[in-house]
């Protein structure tokens, strides 16, 4: 498996978002002077409370909001430019595509967007089904798909570009064990092939088992960051017992607590 | 350009298996229908008003079908959350808005062709031929008028977040100018001001829609108009949904999506 190299393919320089709340004039501050790096080849873990300011960092680094100060790049680039997104693949949280369409229409009109000739895209779209398992449901609309397969779905339109870096939103969040586990096989496939991997989750034991670096917010502030292990030292190891920790909460479960 | 292209074939997909399309060609083929029948009676008065009832149901289906199906598209991609796995990829503002106005605009084009061409078999049935250059000037008059509401309503959604108000307000605004537009600066004439210039200054700003409609060419069989004036109809057309679209650009390429 290739070591992650020291080049930073996301870079945020005292990134500052604001959104506009309707019970209030003043805008409010939903990340504040957040700067981090990420490096090529490694898996990054997001965490957060809800509210922390993940999303709004990621809804930053895809273009879809502006940040209200500092700067974000993606292999360098503004993420305000479009051509940012070329070597991306994005896995929303929750995985909506268009109902009328069939998976392999969904998957030919992305490749469009993508730029990939004719004769590949056929050939690409067989293998990303055939990857998620829906290539017995290719010509059927999205409309009448359960949600594990959306998400399954979802997987194989974020890989469709072969991109170098993945930006996944709780990539497991409403999959089963059985799914949880093939999205894990899958991260450690693209982190095996150098591609990087930018993740938000909730599940700690997920993030403990394929991440090499994870960076905790709360409020809108990093508060940690650092390799999963330097984190979780001071807390027996626990990353789960650091994150409470971190993000201040004071009622933390007690390893030998009763159960109520 | 590729992005534009496979965003309007999306919107082309969706039309056609939505089927919105097929209700009103329902209609306009009844009454068409209803026209032709009333070639028995072989009163060339009673089938020119029926021609022209029948090809007014098609610019008011025309327009139907432009202001309906660019006003839901936008927040349809937001209700959805299609948007955002879409502006994920390398894809523009600007792309994404010409390639949904592109697509509603073809569609629009495609259903015209069918509904005229319906027409125009029931007509050329009982006429005995058609005056193919007038009807060429008439469709792609009818066509390239449609950017205009196609242009509108893709700038209503996204300042009126409900599909249902846009086409109202949109249906309402074209339906004002095709019917009532040419009137604007005579009625100004007889205003106090500063009534008589504003009403001035809205003659000479708005769309002038009802110079693209030429239906007297095919219910009277006059001879086509002159290929400058259909030419630069055609300009006048493109220069307004230009601008129309690069107005929907300014409000829409710095908007939050969350």
């Amino acid at each position: 498996m290739p070591a992650p190299s020291m080049t930073e393919v996301i870079s945020l320089d005292r990134l500052q978002v604001t959104y506009h709340s309707p019970d209030s004039r003043e805008p409010k501050i939903a990340v504040d002077d957040l700067t981090l790096g990420v490096r090529q080849g490694e898996v990054f873990g997001f965490l957060g409370p809800n509210g922390a300011g993940k999303t709004s960092t990621m809804n930053v680094l895809l273009g879809f909001t502006h940040a209200a100060g500092g700067s974000a790049s993606i292999f360098g680039v503004d993420v305000r430019q479009p051509i940012a997104r070329r070597r991306i693949g994005y896995l929303p949280e929750m995985t909506y595509y268009y109902k009328f369409l069939t998976a392999e229409e969904l998957l030919r009109t992305y490749a469009r967007i993508f730029g990939l000739a004719a004769s590949e895209t056929t050939a690409r779209i067989d293998e990303l089904l055939a990857l998620v398992e829906l290539g017995h449901a290719r010509k059927r609309l999205i409309g009448t798909y359960s949600k594990g397969m959306q998400q399954r779905l979802g997987l194989a339109q974020a890989l469709l570009n072969r991109p170098d870096l993945l930006i996944l939103d709780e990539p497991t969040s409403g999959l089963d064990p059985l799914g949880r586990m093939k999205v894990r096989e899958i991260i450690l496939r693209l982190k095996a092939a150098g591609k990087t991997v930018f993740f938000s989750s909730h599940e700690l034991g997920e993030v403990e088992s394929v991440c090499d670096r994870v960076a905790i917010l709360h409020h809108g502030q990093l508060r940690a960051l650092g390799s999963v292990a330097d984190i979780a030292q001071t807390d027996a190891g626990s990353l789960e017992k650091a994150f409470l920790r971190i993000i201040g909460w004071a009622n933390a479960p007690q390893p030998n607590a009763p159960a109520v | 350009m590729k992005t534009t292209l496979a965003l309007a074939h999306l919107v082309i997909l969706e039309m056609v298996r939505r089927k919105d399309v097929y209700v009103l060609f329902v209609l306009t083929t009844l009454l068409t229908l209803v026209a032709a029948a009333a070639n028995i009676f072989d009163d060339t008065r009673v089938v020119r008003y029926l021609k022209e009832v029948s090809l007014t149901l098609i610019w008011i289906s025309g327009f139907v079908l432009a202001v309906t199906s660019a006003a839901r598209q936008i927040p349809a991609e937001r209700e959805s959350r299609t948007l955002f796995t879409l502006l994920a990829k390398p894809v523009s503002r600007w792309q994404f808005i010409a390639g949904k106005f592109l697509g509603c605009w073809l569609a629009c084009g495609l259903a015209l062709v069918v509904f005229y061409a319906f027409f125009g078999a029931v007509a050329a049935s009982r006429e005995r031929g058609l005056d193919v250059l007038g009807w060429f000037q008439a469709i792609s008059m009818h066509w390239f008028m449609l950017t205009v509401p196609v242009a509108l309503a893709l700038a209503g959604s996204l300042l009126w977040a409900a599909p249902s108000s846009n086409s109202t307000l949109t249906l309402l605004a074209c339906f004002g100018i095709w019917l009532l537009g040419r009137h604007l600066h005579k009625v100004a004439v007889g205003l106090p001001e500063p009534g008589a210039t504003l009403l001035t200054l809205v003659y000479f700003t708005i769309p002038h829609l009802e110079l693209f409609d030429i239906r007297d060419l095919i219910i009277h069989r006059w001879p086509p108009v002159p290929w400058l004036f259909w030419l630069g109809a055609m300009l006048y057309a493109a220069a307004y949904a230009g601008m129309i679209l690069t107005g929907a650009w300014l409000l829409f390429r710095r908007r939050p999506l969350n």
